[in-house]
């Protein structure tokens, strides 16, 4: 299921790698969006551009799994969501720094990912995504139950606090740089493993997954690795998150946030490296200035997705790679 | 007077049977979402707002129209899968080629457009509706009471999706549609119109949905959110059901709303849970659901 | 709807437009900005109509009181993260005033954020008592009603008049379970016992048949409601159809005047709840109600939340007025300050107070809903039963775990 719509009928010219397995418009690319997110905060508000961040990276994190295994995971809000708790819970309560905290958020996205992909993984297609949904409902259940999750009210008021113990983060442009260094290594992360021997095999399974097996790969175990680092990324976008902005509420968890998340890499484009960055960047910019417009928000987003499955479909970023006839 | 597990007889009695009657909504949405996978391929995320159109119709019919609750269940199907039509024509039609998960979204994209307008109109509180006169009051059934209504929906929800099998089992369009999901060109080259009667399989599944609407308008707040409250449970209905079959989603969706009945009494909190639950252990166990081809 | 349209675009506005260039445009212009839910389950009894109500306080007043005000909009879609990035937007580019803010999750958010910013919150939608209790804060206010008040003024009443056993329907989030434990402590004060409750789904459930049969079983004599919006109208909805109006009373524990209209009076007759504002209490509301109803969208009567709107703003501005707006946009807290020092008064909610923690305090009312019979129109739909003096409506301060009033 979920054959990317970037890949199919475009002759891409073969670009060599230049520098750290980009090519060199992807190069280009990539500078470009370094020198946006270096410039953005002294014209856009930060504390909307470290949403924008927090997403992109856990659209990223999706993109690696769907883009470029081919599992349409439906249930990633589970691995956000509690990232965001446990990394909230470690800051307010057992008061650790942020960046424990946030690495303590990937951990849980990488335990909860490690338990659902082992059961996960023997399904494919529809019925792999449902599965993950089961489980992502699940983890809800235990959020809306658990005490320490506050119910819907959330966790509030989890401190910023200091950064390795000694650089306060109260200011929002010292939280913005950390943010931006944290996506940053992220998203370089993610490059880096597609383009490893590993992330060739894993692209070897979502072209064929048979002959994969055949060729002695154990996809199974390829497949739940992947599964792995998605969620453990996702665990630290949702860590992440909820110290930018000191709560981590329910929505975080609810089956409404995995479906946004597939939005984003869609609008953006499916298995390219930089779509789940712009798709992010779309759907958080459509929240937050169509707010203005009251009960439009819902009709104009409505007739996005329209749009974007009709005329666009491979989305953004893959519509201009593919005009431009390079992989971005 | 007995127990059982603690819980006194009637009463579970009593839940078992309201179990049913939610299991007979479940079995009728499902019925409109299997019939439209099962035939067209395609996932329609719009059937809560397609449900929530058809109790919507209804209202405006009687208030704007004078049509009472008998026209409704007859005339509002028909307004609501012309709508259906419609959207096939102009944009279904374009994506059977391509993967399910754009149909999902497509669907998904329209639902929030029809859900958006219609709390543009009529805000979010939603709208009154009547049980018909001829439907009210209730049986004394010794251990609850049994409002007449709802003896009505379970009758009702038997009949269509009995009747629904019938068609696509038994007759010959049925026979036809089976054969186009599998081979269109073939069935085309046979001389039928292979996608005029996509249309008409889709219009005929949003009515499905739409007439489940009208059914639950009385009962249920006809407001612009109560489908997409539903959707998901159905959609996990017709997936433990085995995607696509008919049989499956009746079958599975009155077993789950009793499931659902007595969890209700054992652990309120998880009857919403609880379908997800059993939806892992089916996928686990069985791959293709519990009446699907693997 | 031209002052609407005008507030849209003056919200797009105010997000669009560079920081540097807003702040030296308007220099001593008040700005308000209504943060609601225009999109989700509660946008009728909050939404747009709380955006005109404040938009009628700014007419009504600004001018007469010599300030510049203007009220920009936007929805927070139910989302912490939305809202709490809203207002701190709004905070940074010159928003003095957040006002209404439904959901409680978003409103204790937006409080910290308030307070982080030294800017005023103006609350009048949520429900959670934690705003003027242990999250309390010097720049928040927290208008029309809380879940203490709600859980007092229909428990405490009702078992008084003979309601002394109760089962409860209760939504499973954090909002339910505080009503559901509010009640039944006035139940049980009153020398009523609860006899049972069933926790569901929230926000997954429609059908609610199973939990009513477990009341009618339980044979207490009051059902009591712990949930909003359209969970209530469907509980109500189903009660009446399994014939549970025969032998109990059913108390909807927070519903508004909205939530009645949409179920008609058939289905709603006889029904309890507890407000702090009707249109028809008296002249001054009626007075007030007609002057905003050819603004409301569907020409609604204002409800008791989009009332609160105007008395919050209308407060604010005397309160403004007084110190002068430079210096009220310097210093929230000192806004807050003033405004708790000033006696309130307003067409809306007459004459109160505002307590150091934080709690606006008014009388509060027992409604019960009319009879098609006794209505003698649209919107006609109260008769008071029972009414709370303001003193007594609210939780003392004391027990209140405050930390301003604490010592």
């Amino acid at each position: 299921m979920a054959a990317p719509g970037g890949f199919s009928g475009t002759d891409f010219k073969t670009e060599e790698t230049v520098f750290l397995g980009f090519t060199r418009t992807q190069l280009v690319a990539f500078l470009v969006m370094v020198a946006f997110i270096v410039v953005s905060p002294f014209f856009l508000y930060p504390v909307f551009l470290m949403k924008v961040l927090c997403f992109a990276l856990f659209a990223c994190a999706f993109n690696l799994l769907i883009g470029y295994v081919g599992l349409l995971s439906f249930g990633h809000a589970a691995y956000f969501g509690m990232g965001g708790y446990l990394a909230g819970h470690a800051a307010k309560v057992w008061g650790f720094t942020p960046e424990i905290a946030v690495l303590i958020g990937g951990a849980v996205g990488a335990l909860l990912g490690l338990l659902i992909g082992w059961l996960a993984i023997r399904r494919q297609g529809i019925y792999f995504a449902m599965i993950t949904l089961a489980f992502a409902q699940m983890v809800y259940f235990f959020c809306v139950q658990a005490p320490f999750t506050g119910g819907e009210d959330g966790i509030q008021s989890i401190p910023r606090g200091n950064l390795f113990g000694m650089i306060p983060l109260s200011a929002d442009i010292t939280m913005y740089w950390l943010t931006a260094a944290v996506f940053l290594i992220g998203f370089l992360f993610i490059h880096r493993v597609i383009h490893s021997p590993f992330g060739m095999v894993m692209k070897s399974i979502r072209e064929n997954e048979p002959r994969a097996t055949s060729l002695g790969y154990r996809t199974d175990d390829y497949k739940l690795m992947a599964f792995v680092l998605s969620a453990a990324l996702s665990g630290v976008a949702g860590g992440l998150k909820s110290i930018v902005f000191g709560i981590a509420t329910l929505t975080d968890v609810f089956w409404t946030m995995s479906g946004e998340v597939v939005l984003m890499s869609l609008v953006g484009g499916l298995g390219t490296i930089f779509g789940p960055v712009v798709g992010a960047a779309v759907i958080i910019t459509m929240q937050n200035y169509l707010a203005e417009f009251g009960a439009w928000v819902t009709v104009i987003q409505g007739i996005i997705f329209v749009l974007c499955v009709l005329a666009f479909r491979r989305g953004i970023v893959g519509e201009i790679g593919n005009w431009l006839r390079v992989r971005l | 007077m007995d127990e059982i597990f603690g819980i006194p007889a009637p009463l579970l009695f009593g839940q078992l049977l309201l179990g049913l009657i939610n299991g007979a909504f479940y079995a009728l949405l499902s019925l409109g979402l299997a019939v439209i996978f099962g035939m067209l391929n395609v996932i329609n995320f719009t059937h809560g707002a397609q449900f929530m159109l058809g109790a919507f119709v209804a209202w405006a019919m009687l208030n704007f129209l004078g049509l009472g609750y008998w026209w409704a269940l007859l005339l509002a199907p028909i307004v609501v899968g012309l709508f259906g039509v419609l959207l096939e024509r102009t944009m279904i039609s374009q994506l059977y080629k391509l993967d399910h998960l754009y149909g999902l979204l497509l669907t998904f994209g329209v639902g929030l457009i029809v859900e958006g307008l219609v709390r543009n109109e009529f805000g979010s509180s939603g709208l009154p509706y009547r049980i018909p006169t001829e439907l009210t009051g209730a049986w004394d059934l010794g251990f609850m009471f049994m409002p007449v209504y709802r003896g009505w929906v379970v009758i009702v929800a038997l009949v269509a999706c009995i009747a629904t099998w019938l068609v696509i089992e038994k007759t010959k369009i049925g026979s036809y549609l089976r054969a186009a999901t599998e081979n269109p060109a073939l069935v085309q080259a046979f001389g039928i119109n292979v996608p005029r009667m996509m249309t008409l399989t889709y219009g005929a599944g949003v009515a499905l949905a739409a007439f489940a609407g009208v059914l639950a308008a009385p009962i249920y707040s006809v407001n612009p959110q109560m489908g997409s409250n539903l959707i998901i449970i159905v959609f996990a209905v017709v997936v433990i059901g085995g995607m696509g079959s008919i049989l499956g989603s009746v079958v599975t969706g009155f077993g789950l709303g009793i499931i659902e009945g007595l969890t209700k009494v054992f652990y309120p909190e998880a009857s919403a849970t609880v379908i997800f639950v059993v939806m892992a252990i089916v996928l686990l166990l069985r791959p293709a659901g519990l009446f699907g081809r693997a | 709807m031209t002052i609407h349209r005008r507030g849209l675009l003056a919200g797009a506005a105010a997000t669009t437009l560079p920081f540097a260039s807003l702040r030296a445009q308007q220099a001593n212009t008040l700005r308000l900005g209504v943060l609601t839910d225009m999109s989700g389950p509660y946008r009728d009894p909050t939404g747009p109509g709380s955006a005109i109500c404040t938009q009628q306080a700014v007419m009504e007043f600004a001018s007469r009181l010599g300030v510049q005000a203007e009220v920009i909009q936007a929805d927070h879609q139910n989302r912490p993260d939305v809202g709490s990035n809203i207002a701190r937007q709004w905070y940074d580019q010159g928003v003095d005033v957040i006002v209404d803010v439904p959901t409680s999750s978003v409103a204790l958010a937006i409080s910290q954020i308030a307070r982080e910013k030294n800017k005023l919150f103006l609350n009048s939608g949520a429900a959670t008592s934690d705003l003027t209790g242990s999250a309390c804060s010097p720049n928040t206010v927290h208008w029309t009603y809380d879940t203490y008040m709600l859980a007092k003024g229909t428990g405490a009443a009702l078992t008084r008049a003979g309601g002394d056993t109760w089962f409860f329907i209760t939504a499973d989030y954090a909002f339910g379970h505080a009503l559901q434990r509010d009640t039944s402590s006035f139940v049980e004060q009153g020398g009523g016992r609860v006899l049972g409750s069933a926790r569901y789904p929230f926000p997954q459930t429609t059908d609610f048949s199973s939990y009513l049969v477990q009341a009618q079983a339980s044979r207490a004599k009051v059902l009591g409601l712990a949930n909003a919006g359209t969970d209530t109208a469907n509980c109500i909805k189903q009660a009446r159809e399994f014939g549970l109006t025969r032998n109990m009373r059913i108390a909807g524990l927070l519903m508004s005047f909205m939530e009645v209209h949409s179920l008609s009076l058939d289905t709603a007759q006889g029904l309890l709840l507890t407000e702090s504002f009707y249109w028809d209490l008296n002249d001054r509301t009626r007075a007030f109600s007609q002057r905003v109803q050819p603004r409301m969208p569907n020409r609604a009567m204002p409800a008791q939340v989009q009332a609160g709107c105007y008395s919050a703003t209308v407060h604010y501005l005397k309160a403004a007025g007084a110190l002068g707006a430079a210096a009220a946009k310097a210093d929230a807290r000192a806004v807050a300050e003033r405004m708790k020092s000033m006696e309130t008064d307003d067409d809306a909610f007459g004459t109160g107070r505002i307590r150091p923690d934080g709690r606006k305090i008014h009388p509060t009312y027992l409604f019960q809903v009319k009879t098609p019979r006794e209505s003698r129109g649209t919107w006609d739909y109260y008769n008071i039963a029972a009414t709370n003096p303001a003193e007594e409506a609210f939780r003392p301060m004391a027990e209140g775990n405050c930390p301003l009033v604490r010592g």
